[in-house]
């Protein structure tokens, strides 16, 4: 569907473009089921442009031939005794333009809902993202058991491959929401829903929450990293594999650190013992680009400042902070730093 | 006996009369007076203060939010207090200003636009009145008290329910909504019954004023959308207090039950907001521009048709949950077609307009502010019918641009609007028009600079209800803007407060029809009487005051020792009964304080409602107790057919 672009739309690309990366951004589409919506937002804008053009127009061109008055001014009550057929002729024709405007916006719109409910599902990769007060688990499944693996945060989709996700949610109802590639869905306890998107440009978007779920809804966001299919297929690998056990003193002393305080209480690490399921899986976290839910950059600084003082990154968190000597802590940050 | 008559007595007749009316109709003097006031107009006058109240609080709880939000990573306020204001600010506007306020002032204007001596069933009136009110200041006590809900103005479950939101803070909401929900039924009961018994003698159904109309539409919308939300909260307060399960999905219960049981209310309420407004613009655009609207019917037949289809289309806010698709696209449809009747509207007035001579006072410029940014926000309603589109922009701030739009441009505007319009009616003076100028520019262009860019923000990606938002996602030059256009918003309201201060003594002497209106509340003295008629009206056409034979009568013959009224019938108001209405009694008040003790004691024991009945049926006895001396009077003047 080709339209003509409204009048403001410079206005609204110029909005789009000033974004910096990674864009959430609805007007920025970026996979078929975005570009869908985006061309059916395109006819809409004209459509509704026109109306409310026209409508002021109108109004302006009243207000101008119509003659003055004051409160002093004989009324004009002959319209109460005489029909008026001009005006009658004149009102029906306007309905009758804005129905059959409607029509066409009603039946563009059913056509977009089907186009976006048969995108081709092939060779899908299948992800049940759950959403917790304020993260997001994701699981990568597959039909061999050995293959499934578990991340948070921070997901990597094949570019060009479907991608099917269940949405789960363990405790409120939360909204998954990746602008550049589709429109939203609710996650929501006791159901389980499905979105079917695909990225059809490599590139790094950004994703929120979109229900309000309580204290941090603000800082509750994601990355999603759309990449050639076998560069998606190396990270998945990378991200089966269990954190590795050659570690120095230092980084050794650092695991004794994560298991001996609360860390150990919430979190996995594969292949260390740790298996907790109350956060995030941090078995490759130091792979990841954000912390605390794309709220931080990965950094030794900001990791420092994560764990000694959540409620202060993110006040509410459900994350404690942890009370640690200046030498637990470079040993801890030496350890996690590991974690690729 | 009651009779017609042309109104041949003499001017000290007259006057003697007015006299006694006055006493008779007038709520009695001192504090227990001030308590005990029954009058239609006294308690209309204290409602219309008492939302505005709240209008002020909720936009300096707005503007709070605009501060915080004016830059990114801001820390003005943190999360927890952010909740709470952007949950206050909703509830505030929704549940304690936009719909009281058309109550409000329709219980003023209702009963003057009809004739009538009074609004029915004055003490159930007075009663609402203080329920709304002790409603309004719990829940301010709560938020001062840092209790105040924190879940949202719609406290979406399982976040509003007892394992997400532990404390008192939604259960004051919940309760909050009880309150609400008894004022504004009674006043539904009340404005129905007003409008159908008692109009004037001859005002036929097809010459009851347009916004008479809309009164009757949005008061019969409340009887069938609040009980939806009672329900909803009664629920949401039994699962919260006494352990039942109903949004528990743990144990059979249904978080999206809560959606929709809210949502068939809450998008009607929408139209409980937006009715009464089309009703102000009827009238003002009349009057200013020298002529009846065009289309009486049409604008009729489009308000009820937009009554019916408001309970068609809730489940638009919910075309992100996982409901069947096929079920989204027939709420998109019926979602599309409310533009229609609005639309028919809409061409109306212009029309009206385009024949009209007009008198550009600050009333038509509200009303003409309405056009412009009703009608963007009708077509951005438009846009969020559709399921796909709203997908992107559902929960973003292009929502809260759209839903701004349509309810200041669809109800604030008009308001003000017809506060300018009929402020010389309540006060018997004008408001100052140079004020009144300032005070709507700096609104309109204060306003399109907030809003305007929200639209934008949406698409580029802001979700709404977040307490901040980080750097470098091209969002703060909109967001900056937003927090100017707000300033300029309270700017201009501080004018208006002003400009009310300010005319309330000085402003222009009005007398009875400043305007040269035609609808019968002008064909009173300004303020009018207590019994607002000396002698009330015959009614002989839609616009009485402008046409040759418009009050071709008056009724006289009614008792003026004491409230005694003409009750007409329902479609064609031929003069039907004769009964006496209640004198003042503080027992409203009393009942209304029994009242609230008992909901606000269920907060925080079931076992109030048991205990807490005590008061409250002794409250409703001493109320309705009958009078010997009133009863003995009643049945003398009766007369048998």
């Amino acid at each position: 569907m080709t339209m003509k672009a409204p009048f403001f739309l410079p206005f609204l690309l110029h909005a789009a473009t000033a974004a910096a990366a990674p864009s959430q951004n609805a007007l920025r589409p970026a996979g078929i089921q975005a570009e869908r919506i985006h061309d059916l937002w395109l006819l809409t804008v004209a459509i509704c442009s026109l109306v409310f053009v026209a409508v002021l127009v109108a109004l302006l061109l009243a207000l101008w031939r119509s003659g003055r008055s004051d409160a002093t001014t004989a009324p004009d009550v002959a319209s109460l005794a005489a029909p008026e057929p001009k005006l009658k002729r004149s009102v029906l024709l306007a309905v009758g333009a804005s129905i059959a405007l409607l029509f066409v916006l009603i039946v563009a719109d059913f056509q977009t809902d089907r186009l976006l409910g048969r995108m081709p599902l092939s060779d899908a990769v299948h992800i049940e993202v759950t959403a917790h007060q304020w993260w997001w688990e994701a699981r990568y499944n597959d039909p061999e058991p050995g293959k499934i693996f578990n991340t948070a945060n921070e997901l990597h989709i094949p570019v060009g491959r479907p991608v099917i996700m269940t949405l789960k949610s363990s405790d409120v109802i939360h909204t998954f929401w990746l602008p550049n590639l589709h429109g939203k869905k609710d996650m929501i306890p006791g159901r389980t829903s499905l979105i079917r998107l695909r990225a059809d440009q490599a590139g790094t978007y950004r994703g929120q929450c979109a229900e309000f779920c309580g204290l941090e809804h603000a800082m509750m966001a994601f990355l999603v990293t759309a990449e050639p299919n076998d560069r998606y297929e190396a990270w998945a690998d990378a991200q089966r594999r269990e954190a590795s056990n050659v570690l120095s003193a230092r980084e050794s002393r650092g695991r004794q650190v994560f298991m001996e305080r609360s860390c150990v209480m919430c979190h996995t690490v594969q292949g260390s013992g740790a298996n907790a399921v109350f956060g995030p899986d941090l078995t490759h976290v130091a792979s990841r680009q954000t912390l605390a839910s794309g709220v931080l950059p990965n950094n030794r600084q900001q990791m420092a400042a994560w764990v000694t003082q959540p409620q202060k990154v993110k006040p509410g968190t459900n994350m404690p902070a942890t009370a640690l000597s200046g030498e637990e802590l470079e040993a801890l940050l030496d350890y996690l730093g590991t974690l690729k | 006996m009651t009779t017609i008559t042309t109104p041949t007595s003499t001017p000290a007749g007259q006057r003697d009369s007015a006299r006694r009316l006055e006493e008779t109709w007038r709520d009695p003097p001192g504090l227990y007076g001030w308590f005990a006031a029954i009058n239609h107009k006294t308690i209309a006058v204290r409602f219309m203060l008492t939302t505005f109240g709240f209008f002020v609080a909720g936009g300096v709880l707005a503007l709070i939010m605009r501060l915080q939000l004016a830059r990114p990573e801001n820390n003005l306020v943190g999360p927890d207090f952010y909740n709470q204001l952007f949950t206050m600010h909703g509830t505030t506007m929704m549940f304690l200003f936009a719909v009281p306020v058309m109550q409000a002032v329709g219980s003023y204007l209702v009963p003057l636009m009809l004739g009538a001596r009074s609004l029915a069933f004055p003490r159930m009136n007075a009663f609402a009145y203080w329920i709304f009110l002790f409603g309004g200041l719990m829940l301010y006590a709560a938020f001062l008290l840092d209790i105040g809900p924190d879940a949202g103005w719609f406290a979406y479950v399982p976040l509003a329910g007892p394992d997400y939101s532990p404390g008192k803070r939604v259960d004051f909401w919940a309760q909050l909504i009880t309150f609400t929900e008894l004022s504004g039924l009674l006043e539904a009961v009340i404005l129905i019954t007003t409008i159908f018994k008692m109009r004037a003698p001859g005002m036929t159904l097809n010459r009851m004023p347009l916004y008479v109309w809309t009164m009757l539409v949005t008061s019969f919308m409340v009887l069938f959308a609040m009980p939806s939300v009672m329900l909803a909260s009664t629920a949401l307060i039994t699962d919260r207090l006494v352990g039942t399960h109903f949004y528990n999905p743990a144990e059979g219960g249904d978080a999206l039950l809560w959606q929709h049981l809210f949502w068939f209310f809450g998008h009607p309420e929408v139209y409980l907001i937006f009715i009464p407004p089309l009703g102000f613009m009827s009238s003002i655009i009349a009057t200013f521009s020298r002529r009846p609207v065009y289309g009486y019917p049409a604008m009729v037949l489009a308000v009820i048709a937009t009554a019916f289809l408001a309970f068609g289309l809730w489940v638009h806010h919910m075309y992100a949950t996982n409901i069947p698709e096929l079920g989204k696209s027939f709420f998109t449809a019926s979602s599309a077609m409310i533009a229609i009747p609005t639309a028919i509207q809409i061409f109306c007035w212009i029309a009206t307009l385009w024949t009209g001579r007009l008198n550009f006072k600050t009333p038509l410029l509200f009303a003409l502010g309405f056009f412009f940014i009703l009608t963007l926000g009708g077509l951005t309603g438009v846009i969020l019918a559709s399921v796909a589109l709203d997908l992107q922009v559902h929960d973003t701030y292009f929502v809260v641009a759209h839903l701004h739009y349509v309810l200041i441009g669809g109800a604030v505007f008009p308001l003000f609007g017809a506060f300018y319009y009929w402020f010389p009616k309540f006060t018997g003076r004008l408001l100052g028009e140079t004020l009144g100028k300032w005070n709507f520019w700096l609104f309109f262009i204060g306003f399109n600079v907030s809003f305007f860019p929200m639209h934008l923000l949406g698409l580029a990606g802001m979700p709404r209800r977040v307490w901040t938002y980080p750097a470098g996602m091209g969002w703060d030059q909109m967001n900056l803007a937003a927090t100017v256009g707000g300033v300029m918003i309270a700017a201009s309201v501080l004018l208006f407060i002003i400009n009310v201060l300010k005319s309330r003594r000085h402003g222009v002497p009005a007398g009875p029809n400043p305007w040269g209106a035609g609808t019968l509340e002008w064909g009173t003295d300004s303020p009018p009487p207590a019994g607002n008629f000396v002698a009330p009206p015959v009614c002989g056409g839609r616009y009485p005051l402008w046409e040759p034979d418009g009050v071709p009568a008056h009724v006289t013959g009614l008792a003026d020792d004491r409230r005694e009224i003409l009750v007409t019938t329902l479609m064609d108001a031929v003069p039907d009964l004769r009964p006496t209405m209640p004198s003042p009694s503080i027992w409203p008040f009393l009942s209304a304080i029994a009242v609230t003790i008992l909901f606000i004691g269920s907060i925080f024991t079931p076992w109030a409602v048991v205990w807490g009945a005590v008061p409250v049926a002794i409250g409703l006895t001493l109320w309705f107790w009958p009078r010997k001396k009133e009863t003995r009077r009643n049945v003398v003047s009766e007369v048998h057919p």
